[in-house]
């Protein structure tokens, strides 16, 4: 049994007056590929904003590698990307990873290693606005990747991504998983969980089941993760 | 505070705006055309425009930096840019400082070129050191910057941030003296002007022009780097880690 990366206990978050989560508790388990899935408004983004430390939280608790979430010890071994590509549209792909390599400290070759990581290498003189919609998000993921951070949150990286990418970036999620980096990924494509080590599936902000794929498949008796989802959240209701 | 973070984040706003040539091109030309026509409207040897030529120089970087500056935050606001720093390790200074160093530097190319062509070409003269016009005028621009970095927290959309410089600018410019001394207004619009920063930004120009560097002048100095600093305290107050 590898130990949490992250703790969430009895989380509560209210956004503009509705409840988002209702008292959320969860684990992420270190250096593993954790997906968390659900369908969009099951408070997916609200969750990791939580754990990343920059959401407001009515009550509970949230711990991210020991401390609490956004403090300031953990800042720079947490990578985050957001859902929209959080970058300069008037800037080039190098220059946006590199204004934020600057901010982190990271020298010219991190920025390097992580633009080769996302291929986008090729593009790295090209300013982010004439990218496509796969491409600017994969300077985000860049982004969140430099300074190898511990923690690895990142909101829906693969959306409108060619299935060779995707490929591409999974085998990256797993040889950093290997190399001891914990990642949480969301996804609300149930075919990209079977490429998780672990899931978290949420629906209107509570925890449907916390387990691997193969525990999920038994305890459902399905042989689909879709259909397991189904008649989890059917049993729910 | 951390200079690198403070240069990268100055270093990354200077870059944004030179892949905007036409904004460039604004921010240096309009002040240049707005000081000509003032020139052409009171004729070269009038009282007005060597009266009020000086103090309108110093002021047009505090509205230009304003409005930019407000409307580069909003962007860094709403496109997540801003979360993604907050996850960092940076100190919230470092940022504000950022921005205001590099709109200062934009202001010293913007308050140069509108001086020579001013005390250049047009014949505006000033009893004054003229550099020291120069100097305000940066102070001016950074007072301009910190003030619209503050502001644009209470904007949701550009069009917002937009109607923000006249709503937060058009009264300070009305209220500071430049149109209506201030001994001859109303007791309560005077009392007004005496809370307004840009008043004391255009006395400092006024007394400049007029080389009355008295301790009246250090005062009104001093009170518009009180409120840079006042305005950085709110601007960073702004900038929360956390949001609904």
């Amino acid at each position: 049994m590898v130990g949490a990366a992250v703790l969430v206990h009895d989380l509560e978050v209210v956004r503009g007056g509705t409840t988002v989560l209702p008292g959320l508790s969860c684990e992420v388990p270190a250096g593993r590929v954790t997906g968390l899935l659900g369908p969009s408004g099951s408070g997916k983004s609200t969750l990791i904003r939580s754990i990343v430390g920059v959401q407001r939280v009515a009550g509970g608790s949230v711990d991210v590698l020991g401390r609490p979430a956004g403090d300031a010890t953990i800042r720079a071994r947490v990578g985050y990307m957001t859902q929209a590509p959080s970058v300069y549209l008037d800037l080039t792909v190098q220059e946006n990873v590199g204004f934020f390599a600057r901010v982190l400290g990271q020298s010219r070759s991190a920025v390097t290693r992580v633009l080769a990581d996302v291929a986008l290498d090729r593009h790295r003189d090209r300013v982010v606005s004439t990218l496509s919609g796969g491409e600017r998000a994969r300077v985000s993921l860049a982004t969140a990747m430099l300074g190898t951070p511990d923690l690895l949150v990142l909101d829906e990286p693969t959306v409108g991504l060619d299935p060779v990418l995707r490929r591409d970036l999974w085998d990256l999620f797993h040889r950093l998983a290997h190399g001891g980096t914990t990642l949480l990924i969301s996804s609300h494509v149930m075919d990209e969980a079977d490429r998780c080590d672990a899931l978290l599936l949420l629906r209107d902000g509570l925890l449907v089941a916390q387990a691997t794929p193969e525990e999920l498949r038994s305890r459902t008796g399905t042989s689909s993760l879709d259909e397991a989802f189904l008649r989890l959240a059917e049993a729910e209701a | 505070m951390n200079a690198s973070v403070t240069s990268a984040v100055a270093v990354r706003v200077l870059q944004q705006l030179r892949r905007d040539p036409r904004t460039i091109a604004l921010i240096l030309a309009v002040p240049c055309v707005l000081e000509f026509l003032l020139q052409q409207l009171f004729g070269r040897q009038s009282s007005v425009f060597q009266e009020i030529g000086t103090p309108l120089l110093g002021l047009f970087p505090f509205i230009t930096m304003f409005l930019v500056t407000s409307i580069t935050m909003l962007r860094e606001r709403t496109t997540g840019t801003l979360e993604r720093l907050m996850t960092m390790p940076l100190n919230k200074v470092d940022i504000l400082a950022g921005y205001g160093i590099a709109f200062a530097v934009v202001a010293v190319v913007q308050a140069a070129l509108v001086s020579l062509l001013a005390f250049g070409l047009l014949g505006l003269d000033t009893a004054g050191p003229k550099w020291l016009v120069v100097v305000l005028a940066v102070a001016n621009a950074v007072l301009g910057s910190t003030l619209g970095l503050f502001v644009s927290a209470f904007a949701q959309t550009e069009f917002q941030a937009v109607q923000f410089m006249p709503a937060a600018v058009f009264p300070q410019i009305l209220l500071c003296g430049l149109f209506v001394a201030r001994d001859d207004m109303a007791a309560w619009l005077r009392g007004v002007s005496y809370l307004l920063p840009l008043t004391y930004a255009y006395e400092a120009l006024a007394r400049t022009a007029a080389n009355q560097l008295d301790a009246r002048f250090a005062l009104d100095v001093a009170v518009v780097g009180g409120c840079i600093v006042l305005a950085v305290a709110l601007g960073a107050a702004t900038l929360r880690r956390r949001t609904d």
